[in-house]
């Protein structure tokens, strides 16, 4: 019974990868930056096979609003290419390490024109059946403001005086009646003292 | 005998038709002040309208978008939805104070809130004329929403100052 599992599950370990040969590229979905800082896209994938030697990476760019994109990186046999004529020329850098899997790209000192997405494509040599996965860059100019965040604040301030005053208010009543009584008692210790001193 | 009867009748009656003018006035000024904050028309143009939560379009598919998140239409919101809550509270603080009352005594706590409430209407529709959303293209004019808020304010000044006039008398 033992070995009869045992042989059905190596091999079904056998079949399901040679079905399921296709690599699956994973980047982000959105990033958002400022004008004039640096950002790091990520693309890793993953694969039945180890990692072979001629493994690539290439990211391309469409700006947003146009229907054709460019090829800005491309890493092959062992070497990292990067654009040096494109938009992105001399401000590309590859900081990715293939061995890991990793083929991720530093785009730095962005502007407002590099607003578009990005599309990573990994190939794992025999794995090269894959959809290439694609990530959304949105650069602003100044940080924008949360939809509710003024909104809640300005409610939650005014509610919470509103609170604050009725507490206040309410401990103001039950110190003066306990003062009252805190009152009598100062005045008849007071006596008391300035009778001792006048013994003295 | 009987005319003194019929004179404290007639007080009587006086007193609840005041109240009862003074109740209904009340709930008047909530439902101004929600139709205000909710509905879709602040500003109105032949393409759309615009309110304080979403800009509506009326040409081709009539779809409405989340509005800009500027910070003085925030304002203008948290002002509008707090005039509506601290409303709501003196309506509240009326019901309580009219049945705990001392005879003789004044609805303090129900004016104050209703002061506020008109404080903050205006304060929220006077932002909103100061900063109104410019569009150079369209030629864009103030809706009902707008004009709602407006006659809110006074009317709500007044219902609060009666609350300080008033007295429970016996």
């Amino acid at each position: 019974m033992l070995t009869f599992l045992a042989l059905t599950s190596v091999a079904l370990l056998g079949i399901v990868p040679e079905q399921s040969q296709a690599i699956v590229i994973y980047t982000g979905w959105e990033r958002h930056a400022l004008v004039g800082s640096d950002i790091r896209l990520s693309c890793s994938f993953f694969s039945w096979r180890w990692t072979s030697e001629d493994v690539t990476f290439s990211w391309t760019y469409r700006p947003d609003g146009s229907r054709d994109a460019i090829s800005i990186f491309h890493y092959t046999g062992g070497a990292a290419y990067v654009d040096n004529k494109g938009p992105f020329r001399d401000r590309l850098e590859f900081v990715g390490n293939p061995g890991r899997r990793d083929g991720s790209i530093l785009l730095k000192n962005l502007e407002l024109s590099d607003n578009g997405t990005f599309t990573c494509d990994a190939k794992n040599p025999p794995d090269i059946v894959g959809r290439p996965s694609s990530v959304r860059l949105l650069v602003f100019e100044k940080v924008p403001i949360q939809a509710g965040v003024i909104t809640g604040a300005i409610i939650g301030v005014v509610l919470g005086l509103l609170v604050l005053i009725v507490v206040i208010y309410y401990l103001m009543r039950f110190l003066v009646a306990r003062r009252v009584f805190s009152l009598s008692v100062s005045k008849h210790g007071k006596k008391k003292k300035e009778g001792s001193q006048q013994r003295q | 005998m009987q005319t003194c009867i019929t004179l404290i009748d007639l007080l009587e009656k006086k007193m609840l038709l005041i109240l009862l003018g003074v109740l209904i006035l009340h709930v008047i000024i909530l439902i101004l002040l929600i139709v205000s904050t909710a509905a879709t028309a602040w500003s109105v143009a032949n393409s759309g309208r615009k309110d304080l939560w979403y800009k509506c379009s009326n040409s081709g598919d009539y779809h409405c978008l989340p509005s800009s998140n500027e910070d003085w239409i925030q304002a203008v919101q948290a002002l509008m939805i707090l005039s509506v809550l601290f409303c709501f509270f003196s309506l509240i603080a009326f019901l309580y104070q009219l049945f705990r009352l001392v005879k003789g005594g004044r609805f303090f706590f129900t004016a104050i809130f209703q002061i506020l409430a008109s404080v903050f209407v205006m304060c929220g529709a006077i932002i909103y004329t100061v900063m109104r959303p410019e569009d150079k293209k369209i030629y864009t004019h103030f809706g009902y929403a707008y004009v709602l808020a407006w006659v809110a304010f006074p009317l709500c000044l007044i219902s609060g100052l009666i609350y300080i006039v008033l007295r429970k008398k016996e």
